[in-house]
């Protein structure tokens, strides 16, 4: 059955395809079947196929699809194959599961949307993309991944596109990425120079080989980096990412959490010889996203819309995934990234649910006291909080403290300091959420109050289960103090991904740091508890004692009005000036004036003019011969 | 194969333009289904060229040559990988301009469409003429129902942006005439023969300095039909004034020809003096791609801004062009047909609003996709193939342009690469102002949403975009050979024959050669 990998990606090509064409004239319910049917039968693939890796012996790895050449012209050349190995096989297990659980999910969120059939077809058309993503076997159908995507990105933030806002956000995102995109493609185009294939196979080999020198190996490393800066919305390029909330909240959770976002760190992690081969690039991957992982979490403190709070947690927790592969510790960082699709999109969801039992609400102020009227969704939101917190014996304890571990094992102190405080903001921050929106006071608007209710059963499920996910997902990636064989998820990737580089702390050592860890979490939960419930005036005091550090929070350091002023509006200012002064009075006034002193000059001349046909074709017969004479002769 | 296809699709049209004088100007639904079956025959009729084209050999094919004036003055057509492609992409685009002015045109619909079928001829005449002065002709014969086209036919200015439009390339194409006599006399006091011939000229090296005047006034010609930097400025006002029809043709096609007359003349014929030239060429490429871009940026007309991105896309093709690299000339090639395909459909997208609204200012519109959900899918598709979305056609073009170009040098393709950039900018902006946001304008209101025969007409369009993007073999294919042959005669790996210098020693001796050749030829034919 293992053969057949290659039609994961295209199940759900297949679907989008029949839904764009024939969708007009598809029944509703047959819409939403086909779509989460397309999904499930890709899941139902990738399982039998990471079954099916797990018997076949490693030195087989990867198996490789190849369906035609696609480009090839000169020294370019790149095939249309998919691959799988241990790296593609968690990958699109997550892809289509979560995608699965999502489409279903959507099914009842979007059911009185006038757009249906156009978003399950985007959705589709978004799951194959990122597929083809994740199990192209080349650095350029990578790239038709990365930029398919970002498409589906686009049309699904701007979904709602009459609003305003939706549309400029979907045009935001697209446009931010296409900046890290260009210096993606750039990178491709060194390692085609350098290299001379995109083949992932023939990448290592040529880095194992010392085709590349370390210089050349760091500058493709830094190029591709930028494309992940920008698709996993890291430091500078992460601004797209809060206003990409404008899309539909099943769409925040699929894409902008669960795994669009990290397609960078899967891309780090594909390409993790290079970045180890690189040294400086991977130091550069570990700084940015433990600078990130702080600098959004700062972010999240002062939100007051829900899925904003969630989507700087998303930017935050990539960098932590950044500061895994970027350590060395690639399997610690795919690791977070799996438990965190799980924690990550059931957080969504739930906050999609309590929006959908709120009329739409988003403003947390407007919330409080929701525990008693959504007992499902109260429920599976704490345990994706705890999950996300890193609170021990669910995932996301084990996952971040498998990167802190490392960061520290490797001798990143500075790396580790950084995560810890960005832990210690994390729980802070989701605890104040919750606080927020189910405890203390209700703060409802009496018209919302009027239809609150908990969500049906199509949504509610799907929440139950990224639940269960959330707690025991953790437990195939177990620290090695609880015994050397239990890391399963490192074991598995371990053909991908080679530990040389993994270094091994003292069983006491590591005990502290993961009692660091659990300590760090609780504390941050506890500040959110003194501040949100125990003696709610905190807060208040603290912003009126400090309201330019509250007020820079809370307007994210003004960095979206930086860029507008600095890149947005002086192009487009700069350009309307060029075009005014120079285009249109210089270059086309050059023409218009070589026209104006031609017609002054005609005029004079037109008094040799008789206005006879005779003499004029005399003339001109008379000038070709002496030309040509002349020509011929001279 | 001895029919006289390429003949065929040549004057075919020009043939159903000579037919549609004689019927009477008041049928016209006749009159459009005629010219539309005239153009839509030649289409198919022109298939067979791709099909029976043999990607294995650089001689062009399908060749007919018969004497015609004398001295030299021969009509001799053929073609090659390279303008195979260009000749496909004219005869594609004809039935589908004749189609999308079904109903925006109705004065003088006769008189449209015979200056339609004409343009056809002129076009297809220019791309497979293999003697310059038949390409010389052809090339001005162009022109002439160009002219009509804009001025009868166009907006309030046409006019000016007639005027203009004629002065600037007449402008380029006297200097380029003057040039072709310089050849063809060079040539004649070289070996005593006369011959305008594309092949003879290649056999030749110029003396340097010489090559330096004819490559200029030759470059000069094509750059103001790409058109490069800064000879730009009558591309927005033609396109601005003209019919849907006519920007739709001059952006899919009469673009190209300046491009194809690089590859063609200017590029293999003189080799020495592109070597001098090359800095200032690409520095404006590289110019028209930013400058197009920014310019494209803030127009506030949809149609002239897509005029600007048409100076960016050519831009690129230029730079590509001259990375003299296979994958930048197939690059090249591609993605002439890309900027075909993706400007000309926008052209068409936005002859359909302004049909709807009769306005094209951008302020003016705004939520039009709620009102035509099935045209905005068209518009988005459209947008994404000229933004180079992978999966569509413009990827693969840009992809290979901007390889071939960061083979040759790495930081102009670094400031090349902006392109991505940019036209993602200029596009999504123009299109969330116009597609997007809430419905401001309540004319917006009455719009219907495209019809069976817009969508007829841009279903075509879509598909090639998606084969070419998803499978562009068998377009890449064909080109290899001829591109090959190309670089090699730009690099002069060729064998060549003739010194064109004062050396009448060696002149006897090719003289002699060339006799030889003849009498090959001669005994060939003979058999």
């Amino acid at each position: 059955m293992t053969e057949i990998f290659w039609l994961i990606p295209f199940v759900p090509a297949l679907s989008a395809f029949i839904l764009a064409v024939f969708g007009k004239i598809l029944p509703k319910k047959y819409v939403s079947f086909q779509a989460c049917f397309a999904v499930f039968i890709s899941f139902t693939i990738s399982v039998v196929s990471l079954l099916g890796l797990l018997r076949i012996s490693h030195e087989n790895y990867p198996i490789v699809k190849t369906l035609f050449s696609w480009i090839h012209s000169g020294s370019f050349e790149s095939n249309l194959s998919l691959q799988l190995d241990p790296l593609s096989a968690v990958m699109a297990l997550v892809v289509s599961g979560v995608g699965f659980l999502i489409h279903v999910y959507s099914v009842g969120y979007m059911a009185e949307d006038k757009g249906y059939t156009r978003y399950f077809t985007y959705l589709n058309l978004f799951t194959f993309a990122m597929l083809l993503l994740v199990m192209g076997s080349n650095i350029v159908l990578m790239f038709i991944g990365w930029e398919g995507v970002g498409l589906c990105s686009y049309l699904l933030i701007g979904f709602w596109y009459e609003k305003h806002s939706a549309a400029n956000a979907g045009k935001k995102a697209f446009i931010v990425n296409r900046i890290g995109d260009a210096g993606f493609l750039l990178g491709i185009f060194f390692i085609f120079v350098l290299i001379g294939s995109g083949e992932f196979t023939a990448i290592n080999k040529a880095i194992s080989g010392g085709v590349i020198t370390q210089g050349a190996a760091t500058l493709i490393a830094i190029l591709l980096f930028v494309g992940a800066i920008g698709k996993s919305a890291q430091i500078p390029l992460y601004v797209w990412l809060p206003d990409a909330m404008e899309g539909p909240t099943p769409v925040s959770a699929l894409i902008h959490a669960a795994t669009m976002v990290t397609a960078g760190v899967y891309m780090v992690s594909r390409m993790n010889m290079l970045y180890t081969f690189s040294g400086v690039a991977a130091q550069i991957v570990a700084i940015v996203g433990a600078l990130t992982a702080v600098y959004a979490a700062t972010m999240a403190l002062t939100q007051n819309d829900i899925k904003r709070v969630l989507a700087y947690s998303t930017i935050s927790q990539i960098g932590f995934m950044f500061i895994g592969c970027g350590v060395g510790a690639y399997a610690a960082g795919m690791f977070h990234l799996y438990t965190h699709a799980f924690f990550k999109s059931l957080l969504f969801l739930a906050a999609g649910s309590v929006m959908h039992a709120l009329s739409g609400e988003l403003d947390m102020r407007k919330m409080g006291g929701l525990k008693k009227y959504l007992p499902l969704t109260y429920p599976t939101f704490l345990i994706g909080a705890i999950a996300i917190a890193g609170v021990p014996f669910f995932s996301g304890f084990f996952s971040k403290d498998a990167i802190l571990t490392q960061a520290y094992a490797n001798g990143q102190y500075f790396i580790w300091a950084l995560g810890i405080m960005g832990a210690v903001l994390t729980a802070f921050y989701m605890f104040r959420l919750i606080f927020l929106t189910f405890h203390g006071q209700e703060r409802i608007e009496p018209e919302a109050k009027k239809h609150l209710h908990e969500s049906p059963p199509m949504m509610t499920i799907p929440l139950v289960i990224l639940a269960f996910f959330s707690v025991v997902a953790g437990y195939i990636g177990l620290p090695v103090v609880l015994g050397k064989n239990l890391n399963w998820f490192g074991r598995f990737l371990e053909p991908v991904i080679r530990v040389s580089h993994e270094a091994h702390l003292e069983i006491g050592t590591e005990w502290l740091l993961i009692l660091i860890s659990v300590a760090v979490a609780l504390v941050g939960i506890y500040i959110a508890y003194v501040f949100y419930i125990r003696n709610p005036q905190i807060p208040h005091a603290l912003v009126a004692r400090f309201p330019f550090i509250y007020k820079l929070l809370y307007n994210k350091y003004y960095v979206d009005e930086i860029y507008n002023a600095a890149f947005v509006n002086s192009t487009v200012k700069g350009s309307e000036i060029i075009y005014d002064h120079f285009d249109l009075k210089v270059v086309d006034g050059a023409v218009n004036g070589t026209g104006s002193a031609t017609n002054f000059s005609g005029k004079i001349l037109s008094y040799l003019q008789t206005g006879l046909l005779k003499d004029y074709a005399l003339v001109f017969l008379l000038g070709a011969i002496l030309f040509l004479g002349y020509l011929l002769f001279f | 194969m001895n029919l006289p296809i390429l003949s065929f699709v040549i004057f075919f049209p020009l043939a159903g333009a000579v037919i549609l004088i004689f019927i009477n100007k008041e049928k016209k639904n006749f009159l459009r289904s005629f010219a539309f079956s005239v153009a839509l025959i030649n289409f198919i009729i022109s298939l067979t060229l791709y099909f029976n084209f043999n990607a294995q050999t650089p001689d062009p094919q399908f060749v007919e040559k018969e004497a015609w004036i004398g001295y030299g003055i021969n009509y001799h057509v053929g073609i090659d990988g390279i303008s195979l492609f260009l000749v496909l992409l004219s005869t594609f685009m004809m039935p589908i301009v004749i189609l999308s002015s079904w109903t925006s045109i109705q004065k003088r619909i006769k008189e449209y469409l015979i200056f339609m079928l004409m343009l056809e001829t002129g076009i297809i005449g220019v791309f497979v003429s293999l003697n310059l002065f038949l390409f010389y002709v052809f090339w001005e014969a162009m022109l002439i129902p160009m002219y009509f086209l804009i001025g009868a036919w166009g907006g309030p200015r046409r006019i000016y942006a007639t005027l203009k439009y004629v002065l600037f390339t007449m402008f380029g194409s006297l200097l380029m005439l003057v040039a072709i006599f310089v050849l063809y006399t060079t040539y004649y006091k070289a070996t005593g023969v006369y011959s305008f011939n594309l092949f003879d000229y290649y056999k030749i090296i110029l003396n340097p300095n010489l090559q330096v005047w004819l490559f200029l006034a030759f470059a000069l010609a094509f750059a103001i039909k790409v058109p490069m930097f800064p000879f730009h400025t009558w591309l927005p006002d033609a396109h601005v004034e003209a019919p849907t029809a006519g920007s739709v043709i001059l952006a899919a096609v009469l673009l190209k020809m300046g491009a194809y007359g690089f590859l063609r003349f200017a590029l293999p014929l003189f080799p020495e003096a592109l070597e001098k030239f090359l800095p200032l060429l690409v520095i404006l490429s590289l110019i028209s791609i930013i400058y197009g871009g920014l310019m494209a940026l803030i127009q506030k007309d949809i149609k002239s801004l897509v005029a600007y991105s048409s100076v960016s896309h050519m831009g690129l093709i230029m730079l590509a062009i001259f990375a003299l690299n296979m994958e930048g000339i197939e690059g090249a090639i591609y993605q002439m047909l890309n900027h075909g395909l993706s400007t000309g459909a926008l052209f068409l997208i936005v002859g359909i609003l302004y049909e709807r609204a009769h306005t094209r200012q951008i302020k003016d519109f705004g939520g039009v996709s709620k009102q035509m959900p099935v045209f905005s899918a068209f518009f988005l598709i459209c947008m994404l193939s000229s933004v180079g979305l992978p999966g569509l056609n413009g990827f693969v073009g840009e992809v290979l342009c901007l390889f071939g170009v960061f083979k040759t040098n790495t930081l102009l393709a670094i400031i090349g690469v902006s392109t991505v950039i940019l036209a993602a900018g200029y596009l999504l902006w123009m299109f969330q102002r116009v597609m997007q946001g809430p419905i401001k304008n309540e004319k917006i209101l009455s719009f219907k949403d495209i019809n069976k025969r817009e969508i007829g007409y841009l279903i075509p369009i879509v598909i090639l975009m998606f084969w070419m993007g998803i499978y562009p073999k068998p377009f890449l294919r064909k080109m290899d050979t001829s591109v090959t042959h190309l670089l090699n005669k730009v690099s002069r790996r060729e064998r060549v024959f003739i010194k064109a210098e004062k050396d009448k020693g060696f002149i006897s001796e090719i003289k002699k050669v060339l006799e030889k050749e003849k009498n090959k030829e001669m005994e060939e034919e003979l058999r």
